[in-house]
């Protein structure tokens, strides 16, 4: 990041650490907050266009290409949202096989923001290159349980980007349980990898920032949600999935090329780790609820600062079904179930890394994609993140302008915002 | 400690920004001897994991926005730094500048690790190279031959 004053205007330019292409631009009058947007530059790529009249089979597999950290949220929620379409109920062995994929994703996603992305903001470092100058094992921790993700993701999916192996209904192959075994030990180190992250993160300074969001993710029956459940809020929202464009919609606002979505009729809302834990804080294993408790985090959290310690209880939780899964796993006796195409409409959600994402397609007679639909989970964040810095900023206006927007960096990176596969991202304009 | 390691960065998908993948398709079809060659999308994390241990690495990626297409630059990385917005990033911003950085904070940079940067103009969807970067590659085929067959000394 480099900043600079240009007559009354302040311009910050290029921040690293989080996804896509965009800027910040801050306008104050008389020493008040006039207006926050977050412009989003980064082109529009088209997918759900892209989409149209090609198979539905190909549906996982072009979709994962749309985001390089978590493709297989991409898949996941395309392959539900296909074999709802089409009537098909995928269960048992190939059912845990996509958690235990969905949990290296998770694993690997998450240890990347925590170590390398957001734990220097909080330590005042530049970068997690500068922290690794004091901090090289805390580093060397971040990017072995990062590896260890990754490691998950290629025994099942046979590579950690844009995985290969996940078709409709489940596998194109499946593993044999000794291929699986070996990720055992090594997903025990990751457990306690992650408890330790989680002290270590709990001990860093938050500031007090407790927001009354609209808190909004997955709720499942039994489950820590990560492919499947209704959609719920904090404050009394119960739907299904198939509902979900009934409650929330999306519009366009003139400074972005990301849509914003809002719950209808009550506006910003809140999708990721916070609003997974708030909501499903009684469906983890029992390792990371405690893990959470001595980190001084409950359910009642709001302060967006401390999804770094939800994204490290939830590497535990993610360590822990992973493990759970490896050690009690038996292959099915086929990699996938039938599906027979038919002309129908079919939404999925699934809970990636960063939150909710949807997808709805409608299929043809002829097994065609007629439309396709997705909404990621930055663009539900991205008013949300707008109000949090109309509220932050003027608790900080006496700072100098650069430090100030350091500030704004490290609030736009509690939410981990994936825009696009792309690179560097913010630049902040403060207009006087 | 392994030994000689040749990783070619890019997507295949991207027109120039192949460069990197297709010098190193065509360095494995040489079959230089004790030469272990990787394709890789250029993300930090695995470039780490990839030449740990090793001895010598050379890695090839495209480069954009320093000057004519097909330009080469060669950099050694115990001599001098990357320019981070030159090459390719990955993902979150993670890429070779960063690896390299990271390793050297670290620790765990190899003896010799040398990165050539191929000069690319067009990155849009398709899997050709611009003539331009088709001779350029070439170049940087022969250059990395003749170093894995007469290695320099490790850099300081």
């Amino acid at each position: 990041m480099s900043g600079k004053r240009i007559g009354s205007t302040l311009t910050v330019e290029t921040l690293a650490r989080v996804e896509g292409e965009g800027a910040l631009r801050l306008r104050l009058e008389g020493g008040a907050v006039a207006s926050v947007q977050l412009h989003i530059y980064e082109p529009p790529r088209f997918f759900e266009a892209l989409l149209r009249g090609r198979r539905f089979d190909e549906a996982p597999d072009v979709t994962a290409r749309i985001c390089g950290i978590c493709p297989v949220a991409y898949q996941m929620s395309a392959v539900h949202a296909l074999e709802s379409a089409f009537g098909v109920r995928v269960d048992g062995p190939i059912r845990e096989l996509r958690r235990l994929l969905y949990c290296g994703e998770w694993i690997e996603s998450h240890a990347l923001h925590v170590y390398l992305l957001h734990a220097p903001d909080f330590l005042g470092y530049e970068s997690a290159i500068h922290m690794a100058a004091d901090h090289a094992d805390l580093v060397q921790r971040g990017l072995r349980l990062k590896k260890i993700g990754n490691r998950v993701m290629t025994a099942l999916a046979g590579r950690e980007i844009h995985p290969i192996n996940v078709r409709v209904g489940g596998f194109y192959r499946v593993p044999a349980a000794s291929e699986l075994a070996p990720l055992a030990e090594e997903l025990k180190w990751a457990r306690d990898a992650a408890l330790e992250t989680v002290r270590w993160v709990s001990g860093f300074p938050f500031p007090d920032f407790d927001r009354d969001y609209e808190l909004v993710a997955l709720r499942h029956p039994s489950e820590y949600p990560l492919c499947e459940g209704r959609i719920a809020s904090s404050k009394g929202l119960d739907v299904a999935v198939s509902e979900y464009e009934e409650a929330f919609a999306e519009e366009h606002v003139p400074h972005s090329n990301a849509l914003h979505s809002i719950l209808r009729g009550r506006g910003a809302y809140h999708v990721g780790p916070l609003a997974r834990f708030a909501l499903n804080f009684d469906r983890l294993p029992s390792v990371a609820r405690e893990a959470a408790r001595e980190a001084g985090l409950g359910p009642g959290c709001r302060n967006p600062f401390r999804s770094i310690v939800v994204r490290a209880v939830e590497t535990v939780f993610a360590c822990e079904e992973a493990l759970r899964i490896v050690s009690s796993y038996e292959p099915p006796d086929r990699p996938f179930a039938d599906v027979e195409p038919r002309a129908a409409v079919g939404c999925g959600a699934s809970e990636a890394p960063r939150g909710i994402l949807y997808h709805r397609y409608r299929i043809g007679a002829g097994g065609l994609i007629e439309e396709a639909k997705i909404v990621p989970p930055t663009a539900q964040n991205l008013k949300t993140i707008e109000n949090d810095l109309w509220q932050l900023v003027p608790r900080h206006l006496d700072l100098p302008r650069e430090e100030l927007a350091l500030r704004c960096e490290q609030a736009i990176r509690n939410y981990d915002p994936c825009i696009s596969c792309a690179t560097h991202f913010l630049r902040l304009e403060v207009e006087e | 400690m392994r030994g000689t390691l040749v990783i070619g960065i890019g997507n295949r998908d991207r027109s120039d920004d192949a460069a990197g993948l297709v010098a190193a398709r065509r360095i494995r079809q040489k079959h230089p001897r004790d030469v272990l060659v990787l394709e890789q999308d250029g993300h930090a994390a695995a470039l780490l994991e990839a030449w740990r241990d090793a001895r010598t690495v050379l890695v090839v990626d495209a480069a954009s926005g320093a000057g004519p297409a097909g330009t080469v630059r060669r950099f050694d990385a115990h001599r001098e730094r990357l320019p981070a917005g030159l090459l390719h990033a990955s993902t979150h911003s993670w890429g070779i500048a960063e690896a390299v950085e990271m390793a050297r904070v670290l620790g765990q940079l190899p003896p010799t690790v040398v990165v050539y940067a191929v000069e690319g103009s067009s990155f849009g969807h398709g899997r050709r190279l611009t003539p331009e970067v088709e001779k350029a590659v070439e170049d940087v085929v022969r250059r990395i031959l003749e170093e894995v067959s007469c290695p320099s000394p490790a850099s300081p």
